[in-house]
C-alpha cells in the first residue's frame, strides 16, 4: 500500500503515533545531553549544598513566590556584570532544586545579593521595602518576623534533596536539627561542627530577635547567595562552552 | 444530521456499561474519601490537611452525584425503550455546556486577578503584605486561572463539541467525560487554593505540588481516552484536522506535564517536594515544558478550535487543506525545539540557545501558515466582518495570532532578547496572544455555541457583542502599547552608561519610570473585563430571555436533528 496523508488520517492510532515521535524528538535533542556532557557544568571551587538554615529560607524564598519578580541569573552582558558582579555560573545552581533564575525582573537580579547590605537593612526592607526605597513597589514581608521557623521534618527535607542527586551526608542528615540551630548561635558548642560541614557558611542572629523566624531563614539565604564560588580560582578559558 | 446507531456486534450493551462503569467510579470515589481522611489526619502542614479534607468532600459530593447519575439513567434507559433508541444515538452536549459555564466563571476570575495584581505594580499598597494577598502569590493564581482554567475549560468544552460533529457520533463514554469535567474543576481548585496558601514547585505555569500533579495525570489520560475513543468511533472516514490539533495538544501536555514535573516528596503527607532535576538541565526541562505550554496548550488547540469554528462562522470551507497538512507536521515539530530562547545569554550552554534561537525563528513560516489558512478561509466571506461581530472576534483574533507569532521569533533573537528579556516586553508579548488570540478565539467560539447549545433562536443582542470587542480591543492596545514602551524603556535603562562608561540609572530608578505605564496597563485589562462582563451579561439572556426562546415547532425540530 502506498503511504499517503490519507492513511494517518483514516487512523486515530497512527496519528497518535506520529504525533508522539515528531514532538518526542526536540526535547531529547536539546535535553538529554545536558545531562551527560561534562562541559555543561563548570569547574570551580566552593560549592556546597545549602545548610538547614539556608534550605528553609530558600523554601521561604520559593514559597512567597519571589522568583516571579527577581531573577537569579547574572547574563553575560556588560551592563549586567556592571551592576550585579560575575556573570552566573551553571555550577552555582547545580544543587538547586528546583532552579530559580527567574524569568522577569520587576525587581533587581539577586544572583549576588549576599553580603551586599547588612543583615538590618534585610529585615527592615523586608518588613518595609519603602522605608527604605521609596521608587520600590515591592509587596512587605513583616510578617516573616512573626511566624516562628517550622523545624520539624527539616531532616527529611536533607533526604528528599540527596535522593535526587544533593550531596547530603549522613552525618548532615543527622545534625540537621543541630546545624540548624547552631547558625543563629554564632557563640554557641556547634558552630565549630556546623563550620565543618558547611565551609562559608555565615553565622549569626540574622533578625535580630530572640525567637528563630522565617525571617532568619530568609535572610540567611538571601546573605548566601552568590557567595559560594571562589572565583580568584576560577578559569574561564578552561571553560568555555 | 443523523448518527447512525453505533453497536459493537457483540458486546455489553450500553446501558449495563454504564451502570459497571458507574459502579467502578463510585468505587474509586470511595477511595478518594478514605484517601483524603487518611492524608488530613496524618498531614505534616495545614495546606496539606486543607487538601486531605477538600478531597475527602469531593470524594462524598461526587458519591452522591453517582447514585443520582444511576437513577437518572434508569429512567433515562425506561425512556429509550419506548422508543427503541440506544444511550448512543444523538450528541452529548450536557458536559458541553457545563464546559462553557466554566470557561465564562473561570475566565472572569483570571481577568479579575489579572486586574488585581496590575494594580499591585502600580499601587503596591494594595498587596496589604499579608500572606495570602501578595503579589508572589497572587501571579501564579492570575496566570494559572487564565490559561488552564479559562483556556483549559474552554479547550475541553469545544474539543467535545468539536469531535461529536467532526466523527458525526456521540462522545465515547456516559461517566467519563464528567469526570473529566469534574475532575478538572477540582484540579484547579486545588491548585488555585495552594497557591493563595504558599504551595508551589516555583516551576512557571506548573506551579501546582507533586499531589495536584498526580491528580492532573490521572483526569488527563482520561480526557485522552475520552477523545481517542470517540474518533475511533467516528462514522466519518477521515479524522477532521481540527482534531489532529486536538489530539496533538492533549498528548504533547500529557508529555510535557509528566516530564516537567518529576520530583520528589519529602513525605506523602506533606506538600513540598524538589524537583527530580537541578540548576541548568532543571532550567531546560522547565522552559521546554513552558515554551510549549504556550506551543501547545495556547496555540495547537486553539488551532483546532480556528480550524472548525471559522469555516462554520463563515460558512465557508478551509482554504487549503494541503495547507493544513503541512501547517500541523511543521508546526508541532518546530515548537518544541523553541524552549532555550528563554534562557539567553544565561549559564545555558551557547549550543543549546542557538539552536533554540534558529527553530524559533523558523517556527515563523508554520505559524503563519496558520494564520493565512486560517484568513484565508473567509475568501468570499469578507463582507460577514461588517455584519457579524461574532467573526470579528474570530478574524482578530487570527490576526493577533498572526502578529504575536511574528513579535515571537523576533524576541528570539539573541541580540534582541538581550534587551527585551526580564523586561516588560515580554509581558506585553504573552498578551497579545493571550488576549487577542487565545481569549478572542474563545469568545467568538463561546458566541457561536451558546445559542446552539441551549436551543434559541440567537444571541439575545449583536449590539452588546460588538461593544464587547471594541471596548476589549481597546483594552488589548492599551495594554500591549503601554507593555511594549515601558519594556523596552527598562531595558535600555538598564544598559544605559553615562560619559565616564559608568550606569545611568539605578534599578531604583528605572522602577520608578514604569509607573505610569503600569496605570495604563491596568486600565487596558480594566477595559478587556469590563467586556468580559458585557459578554456574560448577553449570554445570561439569551439563555434566559424570551426574546430568544425557539418556536415550539422549531425547538421540537431541533432536539431531535440533533439526534
Amino acid at each position: 500500500m502506498k503511504f499517503t496523508h490519507a492513511l494517518i488520517e483514516k487512523s486515530a492510532f497512527l496519528l497518535l503515533v506520529f504525533t508522539l515521535i515528531v514532538v518526542a524528538i526536540g526535547g531529547i535533542v536539546e535535553i538529554t545531553p545536558l545531562f551527560y556532557l561534562k562541559s555543561t557544568i563548570e569547574k570551580v571551587t566552593g560549592m556546597r549544598p545549602y545548610t538547614p538554615l539556608e534550605l528553609a529560607g530558600r523554601n521561604i524564598y520559593v514559597r512567597e513566590g519571589c522568583y516571579n519578580c527577581h531573577s537569579q541569573m547574572v547574563r553575560a552582558l556588560r551592563d549586567e556584570v556592571e551592576r550585579y558582579g560575575h556573570y552566573s555560573l551553571a555550577a552555582e545552581s547545580m544543587y538547586d532544586h528546583p532552579f530559580q533564575w527567574g524569568s522577569k525582573r520587576t525587581g533587581p537580579d539577586l544572583a549576588r545579593v549576599g553580603g551586599r547590605y547588612s543583615d538590618d537593612w534585610h529585615v527592615a526592607h523586608l518588613g518595609n521595602p519603602r522605608s527604605l526605597v521609596p521608587e520600590s513597589i515591592m509587596p512587605g514581608y513583616a510578617f516573616l518576623g512573626r511566624t516562628p521557623l517550622a523545624t520539624d521534618d527539616l531532616a527529611n527535607h536533607l533526604i528528599a534533596n540527596r535522593k535526587v542527586g544533593v550531596p547530603y551526608s549522613d552525618e548532615m542528615i543527622a545534625m540537621a536539627k543541630q546545624d540548624l540551630r547552631a547558625q543563629v548561635d554564632p557563640d554557641g558548642p556547634n558552630a565549630d561542627q556546623l563550620l565543618a560541614r558547611y565551609p562559608k557558611a555565615q553565622l549569626r542572629n540574622f533578625d535580630g530577635q530572640a525567637a528563630l523566624t522565617e525571617m532568619d531563614a530568609l535572610v540567611a539565604y538571601l546573605q548566601m547567595l552568590g557567595t559560594l564560588v571562589d572565583f580568584s580560582a576560577y578559569k574561564a578559558d578552561e571553560n568555555l562552552r | 444530521m443523523t448518527v447512525p446507531p453505533n453497536q459493537p456486534a457483540v458486546s455489553l450493551p450500553a446501558s449495563a456499561l454504564g451502570s459497571i462503569s458507574r459502579l467502578f467510579m463510585m468505587a474509586l470515589l470511595g477511595g478518594a474519601v478514605f484517601l483524603g481522611l487518611l492524608i488530613a489526619a496524618n498531614a505534616l502542614d495545614e495546606p496539606m490537611r486543607i487538601h486531605g479534607y477538600l478531597f475527602a468532600a469531593v470524594g462524598v459530593a461526587g458519591l452522591f452525584l453517582m447514585i443520582k447519575a444511576h437513577y437518572d439513567a434508569v429512567e433515562r434507559d425506561a425512556l429509550l425503550a419506548l422508543t427503541g433508541k440506544s444511550p448512543r444515538d444523538g450528541y452529548n452536549d450536557g458536559v458541553v455546556r457545563a464546559g462553557v459555564i466554566a470557561t465564562m466563571f473561570w475566565g472572569i476570575a483570571g481577568f479579575l486577578v489579572g486586574l488585581v495584581i496590575a494594580l499591585q505594580l502600580a499601587f503596591p499598597v494594595l498587596n496589604f503584605d499579608l500572606p495570602w494577598t501578595n503579589f508572589g502569590r497572587l501571579r501564579p493564581l492570575h496566570t494559572s486561572a487564565v490559561i488552564f482554567a479559562f483556556g483549559g475549560n474552554a479547550l475541553i468544552a469545544t474539543s467535545f463539541y468539536v469531535v461529536q460533529r467532526t466523527c458525526r457520533v456521540r462522545l465515547a463514554g456516559d461517566v467519563a467525560p464528567w469526570f473529566v469535567f469534574w475532575g478538572y474543576q477540582f484540579f484547579i481548585v486545588l491548585a488555585a487554593t495552594g497557591y493563595l496558601l504558599g504551595i508551589t514547585q516555583s516551576k512557571e505555569y506548573a506551579e501546582p505540588e507533586w499531589y495536584v500533579d498526580l491528580w492532573l495525570t490521572v483526569v488527563w489520560v482520561v480526557y485522552l481516552l475520552v477523545f481517542l475513543e470517540t474518533i475511533r468511533r467516528r462514522s466519518e472516514p477521515h479524522i477532521y484536522v481540527a482534531n489532529w490539533f486536538y489530539l496533538s495538544f492533549i498528548v504533547t501536555v500529557a508529555m510535557l506535564h509528566i516530564v516537567n514535573n518529576l520530583s520528589m516528596p519529602v513525605s506523602f503527607f506533606g506538600s513540598k517536594s524538589y524537583s527530580l532535576f537541578s540548576g541548568v538541565q532543571d532550567a531546560l526541562t522547565q522552559w521546554w515544558y513552558g515554551h510549549n505550554a504556550v506551543g501547545f496548550f495556547l496555540t495547537a488547540g486553539f488551532l483546532g478550535m480556528m480550524y472548525y469554528f471559522v469555516p462554520k462562522r463563515a460558512e465557508r470551507p478551509v482554504y487549503s487543506y494541503r495547507l493544513s497538512i503541512l501547517h500541523f507536521w511543521s508546526l508541532i515539530f518546530m515548537y518544541i525545539w523553541a524552549g532555550p530562547h528563554h534562557l539567553h545569554y544565561t549559564a545555558l550552554p551557547d549550543w543549546a540557545q542557538t539552536l533554540g534561537m534558529t527553530f524559533s525563528i523558523m517556527l515563523w513560516m508554520p505559524s503563519w501558515g496558520g494564520m493565512i489558512n486560517g484568513l484565508m478561509t473567509l475568501s468570499g466571506a469578507w463582507d460577514k466582518l461588517r455584519t457579524d461581530p461574532v467573526i470579528r472576534f474570530l478574524v482578530t483574533a487570527v490576526a493577533f495570532y498572526g502578529m504575536s507569532t511574528f513579535e515571537g521569533p523576533l524576541m528570539s533573537i539573541k541580540s534582541v532578547n538581550a534587551l527585551s528579556h526580564y523586561t516588560d516586553w515580554t509581558i506585553g508579548h504573552v498578551h497579545s496572544g493571550a488576549l487577542g488570540w487565545v481569549a478572542y478565539i474563545t469568545f467568538g467560539a463561546v458566541y457561536h455555541l451558546v445559542p446552539l447549545l441551549w436551543n434559541r433562536s440567537g444571541l439575545y443582542s449583536m449590539k452588546l457583542v460588538s461593544w464587547h470587542f471594541w471596548i476589549a480591543s481597546l483594552g488589548i492596545v492599551l495594554y500591549i502599547t503601554a507593555m511594549w514602551v515601558s519594556g523596552i524603556m527598562q531595558g535600555l535603562m538598564w544598559r544605559a552608561f553615562d560619559q565616564l562608561g559608568f550606569l545611568q540609572y539605578s534599578f531604583a530608578e528605572t522602577v520608578a519610570a514604569m509607573h505610569p505605564f503600569y496605570v495604563i496597563r491596568a486600565m487596558g485589562g480594566a477595559l478587556f473585563l469590563g467586556g468580559a462582563l458585557l459578554m456574560v451579561y448577553n449570554l445570561w439572556r439569551t439563555v434566559r430571555d424570551p426574546a430568544t426562546a425557539l418556536a415550539p415547532s422549531e425547538s421540537g425540530a431541533a432536539a431531535p436533528a440533533m439526534a
